[in-house]
């Protein structure tokens, strides 16, 4: 065998400073690579990475579109982390939200005019409520008939988003629409109230905020979190503590359906104000990297949707500045996580050099 | 309904199932040895892109083919290194390695979107090709058709009846002891997830320059996906994974050609058919748990090192 000059050597507990650290350098490791491509691309590197990262965020309104971006991703991630904590792979965040979307703008759409002030309220509710009926497909089949909900969760998002497309080349076409597959657009009243003027960041961002909190108020303090932590750590003990596995994938689905449905409806009664064939470019996807990149904290996770965030806006940037694929976006997502996963090592091993040893005579 | 029409469903059938028996063949290789890989719809898109931007840029599918190869390995490599050699959640990698695959073929295949390709060729003999009924049916596919039934041969014949197959097989039933045994776990790991790698590019290949020969984003439509199902549905045995190919390859033609068979369903409808026919066959045969567990390979999805 190749004899390396260092080894990796088993940490006695796991290093909580590079639990921490690990998300930090995976970021830093994602710019180098980036700083690499761009200038393999025939780009000034250091130029690109600016308009990448720092030309977006030099106006109010770029902070806002910061901050409206970020919004479902952590939704969904939020609730995607509570899963992931507990070994249940709901991987189909996107056609969560989309059915989110679906069911809070349909509410929009036909009921509105029945319900007077409750009618915003009402449309969140039947957002949210269709994000976990969908999320209750991979539940039932899971604890049922033992069917892997990754496989389910994923299959349900091409579904969700094919029958939105058929909800919008049929019944709910806007009949003045000249043929787009599109709705009307909803009343003005519906539409989710800005958080200031002259960017287009809604109150979603609070509703936001208001989830990391209940989601550490969750996973930290009720015993409901404490057994889904516990089974995702340690599944013999959970069994042997007679924790059901059942209540936990339910519980998790329904959180991750909830939000991500809360993702979508707030996606459409917000910036884009009706519904449409494309109603996210894949939050439901990349939410996944943010659980992780988050470490499955909320504090984290918020963190880690902004750096999303932020990744959007800078292929957006790119794509206009330097006549780059906007697609550079999910280059770099995936970078990221590949790197996160790679300096995940570290938290449980550490490097040791390994001094050379004399050649023998 | 005239006979040329049922040798189109029956040909159309067999091509559109041709991608997902190499990506389901190639996964199964690596789910016997142990290894998950979830990263299949990433490398699928990879393997499409490289096989048609090399096919483009120099005429050869040949070279094509053998880019996406090299391409889907080399994202395989990725995977190994992370999952094997840094233990690393086979779970959240393989994710990882679908999004990064994704996001990866999008950025490079920006400037081939809407270029046009020299789609593969179909055999072509003397007499037999043209054989009524026999001939389109036997004779007139194209190599990779053929290459498929080929690699279901040698996959069977090497799993079962081989001492590498047996020692692929003990690696995923028990790493440990095959370890203690002196068998190279690692080895046989890396390779086996290699070649579902290269596997995986093919079955991309043969999206981009035959299935529908051009390159268009995101073309696997969730393929990798179905490949996966694939193999759980057919409880990890090749000669199932082949009959369930062409079991999906069948319920997609049916769905193109239901217009023509007078149903009146929009196609919207009708193009989740596939999507749901996988939930539907995973709930089948997951729904007796004994069908799983004395199927699947007993170290499934989990790390091992020999040092620990």
């Amino acid at each position: 065998m190749l004899e390396l000059p260092w080894r990796l050597e088993k940490r006695a507990a796991p290093s909580s400073v590079m639990r921490i650290a690990a998300p930090l350098i995976a970021a830093v490791a994602m710019f180098a690579t980036g700083f690499i491509i761009f200038a393999f691309l025939g780009k000034n590197p250091l130029s690109a990475l600016e308009l990448f990262f720092i030309e977006p965020l030099n106006s109010l309104y770029g902070w806002g579109e910061l901050l409206l971006k970020a919004t479902p991703l952590a939704l969904c991630g939020l609730g995607l982390a509570v899963g992931f904590a507990a070994n249940v792979w709901n991987i189909g965040a996107e056609g969560q939200l989309t059915l989110g979307a679906i069911c809070g703008g349909g509410v929009a759409l036909f009921w509105s005019d029945h319900l007077g002030p409750l009618a915003l309220p009402a449309i969140l509710l039947a957002g949210i409520a269709g994000g976990a009926a969908w999320a209750a497909i991979p539940a039932v089949l899971r604890t049922r008939f033992n069917t892997s909900e990754i496989l389910v969760s994923l299959m349900l998002v091409y579904i969700a988003q094919l029958l939105l497309a058929y909800l919008l080349h049929g019944a709910w076409r806007d009949p003045e629409g000249y043929n787009f597959p599109q709705s009307k657009a909803f009343d003005e009243r519906l539409i989710l109230p800005l958080l200031l003027d002259g960017q287009r960041a809604t109150i979603a961002f609070l509703f936001m905020l208001g989830l990391a909190a209940l989601s550490w108020f969750f996973s930290s303090r009720l015993f409901a979190g404490y057994r889904m932590l516990v089974s995702g750590q340690a599944p013999a003990a959970a069994a042997y503590a007679g924790f059901s596995e059942q209540r936990n994938v339910w519980l998790a689905l329904m959180i991750g359906g909830g939000a991500a449905g809360l993702a979508g409806v707030c996606e459409v009664m917000g910036p884009i104000g009706r519904l449409q064939a494309d109603i996210s470019p894949g939050y439901g996807f990349a939410a996944i990297i943010v659980a992780f990149v988050g470490r499955l904290h909320p504090v984290g996770i918020v963190l880690a949707a902004l750096l999303m965030s932020l990744l959007y806006l800078g292929g957006e940037s790119v794509q206009l500045g330097l006549q780059l694929p906007a697609a550079v976006t999910g280059l770099f997502q995936g970078l990221l996580l590949f790197y996160l996963l790679a300096a995940d090592l570290f938290v449980g091993y550490r490097l040791r050099l390994v001094p050379r040893l004399a050649a023998q005579p | 309904m005239s006979t040329e029409f049922i040798i189109a469903i029956i040909t159309g059938t067999v091509v559109a199932a041709t991608p997902l028996v190499y990506a389901a063949l190639g996964e199964l290789v690596a789910e016997r040895a142990g290894v998950l890989n979830l990263g299949v719809e990433g490398m699928m898109l990879v393997g499409a892109l490289a096989a048609f931007a090399v096919g483009v840029g120099s005429g050869s599918l040949l070279l094509g083919y053998l880019a996406a190869i090299g391409a889907s390995m080399l994202l395989a490599l990725l995977f190994a290194v992370l999952t094997l050699s840094m233990q690393t959640n086979q779970i959240a990698t393989g994710l990882a390695l679908t999004l990064f695959g994704v996001g990866l073929s999008a950025f490079a295949g920006r400037k081939f979107t809407g270029m046009p390709i020299e789609g593969i060729p179909s055999l072509s003999l003397p007499a037999l090709s043209n054989l009524p009924i026999a001939g389109p049916l036997l004779f007139r596919f194209d190599a990779a058709v053929y290459g498929s039934i080929l690699l279901y041969v040698l996959i069977d014949r090497v799993l079962n009846h081989t001492r590498v197959g047996l020692q692929l097989r003990a690696v995923g039933e028990s790493p440990a002891i095959a370890h203690a045994l002196g068998q190279p776990v690692m080895l046989t790991r890396y390779l086996a997830v290699l070649f579902g790698g290269g596997a995986s590019g093919v079955a991309g290949a043969y999206l981009s320059t035959a299935l529908t020969p051009m390159w268009v984003e995101g073309m696997s439509a969730g393929r990798g996906w179905i490949a996966l199902a694939l193999v759980v549905f057919a409880t990890w045995k090749p000669l199932r994974v082949l009959l369930g190919a062409y079991l999906f390859g069948g319920v997609t033609i049916l769905q193109l050609h239901a217009q023509g068979l007078g149903i009146r369903v929009p196609s919207e409808i009708l193009s989740m058919l596939p999507y749901v026919a996988t939930i539907v066959v995973l709930v089948i045969i997951c729904r007796d748990p004994k069908t799983i567990l004395l199927n699947r390979p007993a170290s499934l999805g989990r790390s091992f090192h020999p040092d620990a």
